[in-house]
């Protein structure tokens, strides 16, 4: 799996208002196995459109999105089926708040892919505990702290065994003592291998676990590469001008 | 002395009589040629029409929200798409909204003897077609209140489903629905009071409901109080009984969070 390309954007557009906004304009990425891409950039630029048009929860205005050898744009896929290999985390965490920690976990594994529940609670045990959350199974997500609540929802993504993690800002909306503990954990996801997306203003994420580092702006990819190279060695006016602001 | 055992004598007599009055009364009105059975004919004629109504209303609901709220929540999507899905589900939005709009702008009285007098003439029994027009009508209001709860699900909710893999409605029965229902309870139970209140028009097309029952006791025994007070009570036990087991439910489902 490694190296290969598990997802390829060809010519993204995503327009709103009939076209007066271009929230995309033309964005051509590919994504490898086992690559971790952060997608920095100032707001509105179009940071979370991508993301989301990555699992087609916005549905591009033109271009292609190519997973796993499938391009999951066109109409005629169904593309729950592939949703299921792309686990998302939203900013907002969105916890089912009518079901137990356990049950937000094995709800999906146990509907959609037919696992016997009692093998779907133990592996979502085994992910609880491995971001230190065990004893929380059986608490409501009301019962938890914003950090906690953000660690249940990557596990809950995880237990569907995604071969992709979509990020969009998942810390965001995190008090500034609980930031740490969610990007500890994506650290470790990252550590392990797995694909990831994520848009996040923490510069020192990006830089750390970063494989490449994606600079968007007006709906365009402005310019990309290393951590070191965009943040060390920026080349475009508009580039600077966003570090400059955010370091 | 005297004058107080003759007012303690008078006073007897006066319960006495009271209660001998009484006991006539309550003997005209419900004992003599079984009345008391017109008044049971007449509840269980009302919880008959009020849960057949309801029934008919919740399925009624479930379906016209349903189709309301996907076609609001997808139509720029489906637009995008085109094809047959959108016409049929623009098709199927107009059908709800012409419905709700003719429902919820006549009186269910009308709609009842239309019921009664027009579609179903031929139907001698007007329990059914009691059944039948409440739950139309009712149907129209429990849409709203369920698409008005769909739309307070917050969005995110939603996409966390979809995200997952779950399609369109499997992510609206696992997810939205159940949180839905909770915010939409209390608003429900006011509906289902109201449908059982409203029931008491149904003697316009000559069921023995509860109401009608009590009125016609009154007017071969010349009695009022008794049949009516009776009717009164017998609403209000049923409205107090039903939001006491909503309010039981509420506090289960809230409890679930803590
Ligand atoms: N549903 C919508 N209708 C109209 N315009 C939209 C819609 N969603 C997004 N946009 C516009 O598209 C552009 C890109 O939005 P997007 O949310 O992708 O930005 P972003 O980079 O994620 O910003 P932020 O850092 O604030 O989250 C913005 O100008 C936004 O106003
Ligand atoms: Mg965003």
């Amino acid at each position: 799996m490694n190296g290969n390309t598990l997802i390829q954007v060809k010519g993204l557009c995503k327009y709103y208002n009939g076209g007066k906004i271009k929230a995309l304009d033309g964005v051509d990425i590919d994504i490898h196995g086992g690559e971790v891409v952060v997608v920095i950039g100032p707001s509105g630029s179009g940071k979370s459109t991508l993301l989301r048009s990555l699992n087609l929860l916005e549905l591009p205005t033109a271009g292609e999105i190519v997973f796993d050898g499938v391009n999951i744009s066109d109409k005629k896929v169904n593309i729950n089926v592939h949703r299921q290999k792309m686990g998302m985390v939203f900013q907002h965490f969105n916890l089912f708040p009518h079901m137990t920690v356990l049950d937000n976990m094995t709800i999906a594994p146990v509907r959609l892919l037919k696992t016997p529940k009692a093998q779907a609670e133990q592996q979502a045990m085994e992910l609880l505990s491995r971001v230190g959350l065990a004893d929380r199974a059986r608490n409501y997500p009301s019962q938890l702290s914003g950090g906690q609540k953000q660690r249940v929802a990557i596990v809950r993504a995880l237990c569907m065994k995604p071969e992709v993690m979509l990020f969009d800002e998942p810390t965001s909306a995190l008090d500034p003592e609980m930031v740490g503990e969610v990007l500890e954990v994506m650290k470790r996801l990252a550590a392990e291998g797995m694909t990831m997306a994520v848009v996040t203003h923490e510069m020192g994420f990006a830089r750390e676990v970063g494989c490449r580092v994606v600079f968007m702006d007006g709906g365009k990819i402005i310019e990309q590469g290393t951590p070191a190279d965009i943040f060390d060695n920026p080349q475009s006016p508009r580039l600077k001008e966003f570090l400059s602001k955010v370091l | 002395m005297s004058a107080i055992s003759a007012w303690f004598n008078g006073l007897i007599t006066d319960i006495t009589l009271w209660f001998d009055g009484f006991a006539a009364d309550f003997h005209t009105v419900f004992i003599e040629k079984d009345r008391y059975e017109q008044m049971l004919t007449g509840l269980l004629n009302t919880l008959k029409i009020t849960a057949g109504a309801l029934l008919i209303g919740i399925v009624i609901g479930i379906v016209v929200a349903a189709v309301r709220s996907s076609y609001d929540k997808n139509k720029e999507s489906l637009k995008q798409h085109g094809g047959v899905g959108y016409c049929l589900l623009a098709f199927f939005n107009f059908i709800c909204k012409v419905y709700l709009t003719v429902i919820r702008g006549t009186p269910v009285v009308v709609q009842l003897m239309i019921s009664y007098f027009l579609i179903f003439a031929s139907v001698k029994d007007g329990v059914p077609v009691g059944i039948f027009a409440f739950g139309i009508n009712s149907g129209a209001y429990v849409a709203e209140i369920f698409r008005g709860g769909i739309m307070s699900v917050d969005n995110g909710q939603f996409e966390a489903g979809r995200s997952l893999g779950f399609n369109y409605i499997q992510t609206m029965w696992y997810i939205v629905i159940p949180q839905m229902f909770k915010s939409v309870l209390p608003t429900l139970c006011n509906e289902f009071i109201a449908l059982l209140k409203e029931t008491s028009v149904a003697g316009y097309v000559g069921v023995m409901e509860l109401t009608k029952a009590g009125n016609s006791i009154a007017g071969v025994t010349y009695n009022y109080f008794l049949p009516l007070m009776t009717v009164a009570a017998a609403y209000l036990i049923i409205v107090m009984i039903l939001s006491w087991l909503v309010g039981k439910l509420e506090r289960r489902l809230r409890v679930s969070e803590r």
